[in-house]
């Protein structure tokens, strides 16, 4: 018996030392150390993130590379943990001698790589987390930020809902800082747009732990004319079921932060609620050649329709390439000089990352909600693209902010 | 308020406390009869639901297909139960250190993966219950019929259980095992058969719960750890072994949380911890359950045997290996190194209070928290250099510890470990909560070594000697007499009092001391990730020293770090390597407990 | 003549409407060994922890050497010189048996909360002697958990009289024992008692052991003291004889 438990240790040790020894490699190909959540509360989302992440690799590598150097992506899961991300982004950097980091989705653990990463000197293009403070409060020059951030899709959201008549708001939003800041910048600006706006109800249900039946009921009770929803993920569905049947949307008019993304609206399928004004991604409805083509090439590869993630996926590596391409070395401050003022064609038309503060210029979508009866699934309509620099503060602004 | 918003929020809270009932009552029932914390209890209600699912779409009966499911789920994660007892709790009984709770850990792994596995990590719409899929109108607005369904459904249940307890031989028996295990042994009764039935018993009743609960929540993959936490709050104020409490505390919380939500809408994070912290501090056994027999310190689970010798050339060949190497290792090994560290003293820290002390504590990551949160304040706002950060976070650590352990040192076993979750729970909120000090969920950022230690080498060392002093007079106290004292009080709380020992006034010294050291751990760590974050409070964080301490064995000091370093680095390789990390995490600690039932360290056991 | 160590004044308590311990009073005085004997549930496990503080009383008062004890924490008692066993045998059973004696010494010196110095070097020479006198010193090394029952019953009395206790009570010290060995282990707490000039409260199912080894025998029938003299005395009580002959019969 002892004979086998210290096999039983001698084996885990030796499987481990094994892991441990890096394989040999012939070609250096250029590393990129891709940080996500796999795992844990982001895991829902990050797999279509990842097929585009992995095409766009394939694409470029069947055209030579970059820079005649293949490109390898790492993927490491950062379990929704912050500690755990800046333990990969050490990995990768010191044991990978990645060229850059990118990735994440939670605010916090972006802001955990961004930090990490500024001390660090090392560049972070971070995809999909939406905090404003990775550029604008905490940011530096080593960070870059794809997707456009919770002030900029408030302010679109604001932009439609002040031209409306409703006076009496309510929110409900995830308890924690995404919830709080996309209702915060949407009702300062609707509240700019339009001074008699009054806030009759707020609700902050812990996230991912929505008691949707109780929360539903509260709101009832207050019945504001109109709802400002930051909830997404599980919290977002579990909120439908319950207020479709309590007879919610019926009650008032709701904006959605993000709702309009398939991500948020696809698992609905024909439960999604009409008539609500959101942000999102209509793939179905845009004829640019380009975004056809990547639309065709995602369904080719995966046999899933594209979510907002796979775009953001897919134009974090277009805009990494390219990065690479303009500095012609993947020396870091290299990098991060060619980041500065980068153009970028992406599927959806050409963006650029700000040098004032890193930010890309690409857009979202505003709209409203559908049912779409053939597909079986809620849809946007008589949606408009706003492009993420109509909504951005100015340089001086910006400044201001990092100061 | 008005009374029909009064009447529909009650509703509300009601058809929320059924469900959570189904599921607490099997949690309970587990633990009364076998004593298995059971984290994997939350697991087996995911597979319920993702089984429903599935079997509702691809079952033929039409619209009889939704309940059919349900049943079928609810008998298969029964026997899935059946299984987990039979094929693997069963081979760990005869160990009596919580042993058993480092399996159904493992096992949450294991399922977790095997969930993502099948049905994919995308969230879920679940199908409505054919014909109860409509509203009705009650008090002027309308309430789902399927709520109702629930309210009515739950009681039914609990009346089933109470005959089952209380009108057959079988329940008798079960009543019994609740409250002294050694008697119904003593009374001839087949005491494995009555556990597996048990543990069978309690997991349909989870999946059953998992089960009813799809047509009101989407499926997720993280259904089960959002669960666990709940049920076990449920029983615990309920009282651990009490289907009747189980009701009861369900209902309460399922009512404040509804009206909670009307009154005090951000406080949802803490709500029910707080509601289990006042009844503890006010019930120490719940709301109905009973004292323990035995006169056991707290957390009566722990009962060592002697401890194991480590050979000190050992200890002096490691010692010199980690002073000498790290300037050969390649940079990362480093940092991993330095994490290592910082979770060996942690678990050591822990070790003090469940190993020496028998109180097993789900909230040590409060110290933690504590110890990182600490130093990053007063560098943010107090201004100090960061040296002075780090010794002076342990104190801040150790400073709160003392107010949470005068309330925790007063329950045993079970309730004294929920309410120090209660503590970490409330802690997290704070620091969740409170943007303007703490940055909210944002965390604090930029929290990095001095820079003449900003080196991975430097501040290798910085934490080489933090932690290994730390776990070094860690070890000193443990064969002080306070340590010897503290043994004494573990092994018999009454004896200890008997010849003198103010029995709770060690105890609570020695979770100050716990907590000093945890919090070192926690400074330590923070200067290597240069950030905290409100995870560091959070359950899992509680969970991992524990699982350390456990896997090393619990009955050496020496255990816990070893634990931690095994650990780290089965986790820091797998998540390298594969997608599927929790898997084979899983699969290697179920190897491992069942190759080594009292730990790693036991291998050096004599005979 | 001697000093009165122990006076208890019409004591009380019930469990739910059952009197457990009814009216009793009665003083102890310095040096005597007394027994407290009686049927199954007569009220001298009740008796015993309320005068230990494991339970309150609901009426009455606790008198030690003339202090008032009663509302004090059972380890306030035991400081005051009052040591115990349990009739359950309660000891460390990780510990070894001579860790089981340390910690009751340790308690005794006041070093229980020590945190730097090893215990293995504290308390030796006490620990050891103590050992001695109960005759374990030879088993000093295996853990309490291991003992043979007899051997436990020894470590009890050892770790009761650490702390070189004015009183001793002692609560069935020979229950569960072989016939032979019970005489022996109560001669032995005699002699150490006498040796001490200890007063000593015993509780006793083994009438030959009670009338060979008490100077004076109180009997508690259903909560009350119904009798209370020498051991000739109490041999002829016919209260007394009711009680256990009825038993009998």
């Amino acid at each position: 018996m002892k004979i086998t438990r210290a096999l039983v240790l001698v084996a885990a040790l030796a499987a481990v030392a094994m892991a441990t020894v890096p394989l040999g490699a012939q070609q250096p190909p250029i590393k990129i150390g891709e940080i996500n959540s796999f795992s844990g509360i982001g895991a829902p989302f990050t797999g279509p993130y990842r097929s585009a992440v992995e095409m766009a690799v394939e694409e470029v590598n069947a055209k030579g590379g970059v820079l005649g150097r293949k490109i390898e992506v790492l993927f490491r899961d950062d379990k929704g943990q912050p500690a755990e991300a800046v333990k990969h982004a050490q990995e990768l950097v010191a044991s990978e001698k990645v060229a850059l980091v990118s990735g994440t989705f939670l605010s916090n653990v972006g802001l955990a790589v961004s930090d990490w990463a500024k001390q660090n000197k090392t560049l972070f293009v971070a995809a999909e987390p939406l905090t404003e403070a990775i550029t604008w409060s905490k940011g530096h020059d080593y960070v870059f930020r794809v997707r456009p951030n919770t002030y900029q899709q408030g302010r679109m959201l604001a932009a439609s809902a002040g031209k409306m008549k409703y006076v009496k708001w309510g929110t409900i939003g995830p308890n924690y800082e995404y919830g709080k800041r996309a209702w915060e910048t949407f009702r300062d600006r609707l509240k700019e747009l339009k001074p008699d706006v009054q806030v009759v109800v707020d609700q902050w249900p812990a996230l991912g732990k929505i008691d949707a039946s109780a929360e539903v009921g509260a709101i009832l009770a207050k019945n504001p004319d109109a709802l400002y929803v930051s909830l997404f993920g599980s919290d977002w569905l579990a909120f439908v079921r319950e207020a479709q049947k309590r007879g919610l949307f019926q009650k008032m008019f709701v904006v959605g932060i993000l709702l309009g993304e398939p991500e948020y609206i696809d698992p609905l399928k024909t439960e999604a609620p009409e008539g609500m004004l959101v942000t999102g991604y209509p793939w179905y409805d845009l004829t640019q050649p380009a975004h056809k083509e990547f639309v065709a090439r995602f369904t080719k590869k995966t046999d899933k329709n594209p979510v907002l993630g796979s775009l953001v996926g897919y134009v974090t590596y277009l805009s990494i390439f390219e990065a690479i391409k303009k500095a012609g070395s993947t020396d870091t401050d290299k990098l991060v000089a060619a980041f500065r003022d980068l153009k970028v064609e992406t599927p959806v038309g050409p963006i650029t990352y700000r040098a004032v503060d890193g930010q890309s210029t690409l857009g979202a979508w505003v709209g409203t909600t559908k049912i779409d009866a053939k597909r079986g699934v809620g849809v946007m309509v008589n949606h408009e693209y706003i492009a993420g620099d109509k909504v951005l503060p100015s340089a001086d602004e910006v400044k201001k902010m990092r100061n | 308020m008005s009374p029909s918003i009064i009447v529909v929020q009650l509703l509300s809270g009601l058809a929320k406390a059924m469900v959570l009932f189904l599921i607490a009552s099997g949690l309970s029932l587990i633990f009364g009869v076998t004593r298995v914390v059971n984290f994997a209890h939350g697991s087996l209600y995911m597979l319920a639901a993702y089984l429903t699912y599935s079997l509702t779409a691809a079952l033929p009966f039409g619209a009889a297909s939704f309940y059919v499911s349900v049943l079928a789920a609810a008998v298969a994660v029964g026997l899935v139960g059946l299984v987990i007892e039979v094929g693997l709790l069963r081979r760990v009984y005869k160990a009596p250190e919580l042993y058993q709770l480092l399996l159904t850990f493992a096992l949450v792994l294991v399922i977790s993966d095997v969930v993502k596995l099948a049905w994919g990590s995308e969230n879920k719409t679940g199908p409505s219950a054919p014909g109860l899929a409509g509203s009705v109108p009650i008090a002027g607005q309308l309430f789902p019929t399927y709520d109702l369904a629930l309210i009515v459904f739950g009681p039914l249940v609990a009346l089933a259980l109470w005959w089952l307890f209380y009108r057959t031989r079988w329940g008798v028996l079960i009543r019994a095992a609740t409250q002294d295990r050694e008697m119904v042994a003593a009374l001839g009764v087949d005491q494995a058969r009555l556990f597996t039935a048990v543990f069978a018993l309690g997991s349909a009743l989870a999946g059953l719960g998992g089960a009813l609960q799809v047509p009101r929540q989407p499926l997720t993959i993280v259904m089960d750890t959002s669960i666990i936490t709940e049920a076990f709050v449920v029983v615990v104020i309920g009282g651990m072994g009490s289907v009747p409490g189980a009701l009861l505390a369900a209902v309460m919380i399922g009512v404040i949380e509804a009206f909670g939500v009307l009154v005090l809408p951000k406080a949802t994070l803490v709500m029910t911890f707080a509601v289990m912290a006042i009844v503890l501090i006010v019930r120490p056994w719940g709301l109905l359950g009973r004292p323990e027999s035995q006169g056991r310190g707290a957390g009566g689970a722990i009962a060592s045997t002697s401890a194991v010798p480590v050979p000190r050339a050992a200890i002096v060949a490691l010692l010199a290996a980690l002073v000498a190497l790290p300037p050969l290792l390649p940079t990362f090994h480093v940092w991993v190194l330095v994490e290592i560290l910082a979770f060996a003293l942690f678990a050591a820290s822990l070790h003090l209070l469940m190993g020496t002390g028998g109180m097993v504590s789900f909230g040590h990551a409060a110290s933690f928290g504590l110890g990182a949160y600490g130093a990053a304040l007063l560098m943010k706002l107090a201004g100090v250099t960061m040296p002075v950060a780090f010794v002076a976070a342990p104190v801040v650590a150790a400073a709160c510890a003392l107010v949470i352990g005068f309330f925790c040192v007063r329950l045993s076993s079970i309730y004294f470990a929920m309410l120090t979750l209660a503590f970490a729970q409330i802690a997290y909120a704070i620091v969740h909560q409170w943007y303007d000090v703490t940055g909210g969920d944002n965390g604090l950022l930029g929290v990095w070594p001095a820079r003449w230690l900003a080196t991975p080498l430097r501040y290798y060392y910085l934490a080489l000697v933090a932690c290994v002093a730390g776990i070094a007079l860690l070890g000193v106290i443990g064969r002080a007499p306070f340590g010897l004292v503290l043994r004494a009080a573990r092994d018999h709380a009454r004896r200890a009092e008997a010849v003198g020992v103010n029995v709770r006034r060690h105890q609570w010294l020695a979770f100050v001391i716990a907590g000093f050291f945890g919090g070192l751990a926690g400074a330590t760590f923070v200067f290597l990730k240069g950030s905290a974050f409100p995870d560091y409070f959070s359950v899992p964080r509680s969970v991992e020293p524990l699982v350390m301490v456990l896997l090393g064995g619990v009955q050496a000091p020496a255990g816990a770090p070893l634990g931690a370093a095994i650990y780290k680095i089965l986790d820091t390789v797998a998540t390298k390597y594969t997608e599927y990390w929790q898997m084979v995490l899983g699969v290697i600690l179920v190897t491992l407990v069942l190759a080594f039932p009292r730990g790693v360290i036991g291998v050096l056991r004599r005979g | 003549m001697a000093d009165v160590v122990l006076e208890v004044d019409r004591v009380r308590k019930s469990f739910g409407g059952v009197h457990a311990v009814d009216d009793v009073s009665f003083a102890l005085p310095a040096g005597e060994i007394r027994a407290l004997i009686g049927p199954n549930g007569a009220g001298k496990t009740t008796l015993f922890n309320i005068l230990t503080g494991q339970l309150p009383a609901d009426a009455g008062s606790v008198r030690f050497r003339g202090r008032p004890i009663d509302g004090l924490a059972p380890w306030a008692i035991w400081r005051l010189g009052i040591g115990r066993t349990f009739q359950i045998t309660a000891t460390f059973a990780t510990l070894t048996v001579l860790e089981n004696v340390q910690v009751a010494r340790l308690s005794h010196v006041r070093r229980s909360r020590a945190l730097f110095r090893p215990a293995r070097t504290l308390e030796l020479g006490p620990a050891t002697t103590l050992l001695e006198q109960v005759g374990l010193a030879d088993q000093r090394s295996r853990a309490a958990g291991v003992l043979a029952y007899g051997d436990l019953k020894k470590l009890e009395l050892a770790i009761a009289l650490a702390h070189d206790p004015t009183l001793l009570l002692l609560d069935e010290p020979t229950a569960g024992m072989a016939p032979a060995e019970r005489g022996a282990l109560m001669a032995l707490t005699a002699r150490i008692a006498r040796a001490r000039g200890l007063t000593v409260l015993f509780t006793e199912h083994d009438m030959d052991v009670v009338f060979a080894t008490a100077d004076r025998i109180m009997v508690l029938h259903q909560g009350r003291l119904i009798a209370e003299g020498t051991p000739d005395h109490v041999r002829a009580h016919r209260e007394v004889q009711a009680v256990y002959l009825g038993d009998a019969v």
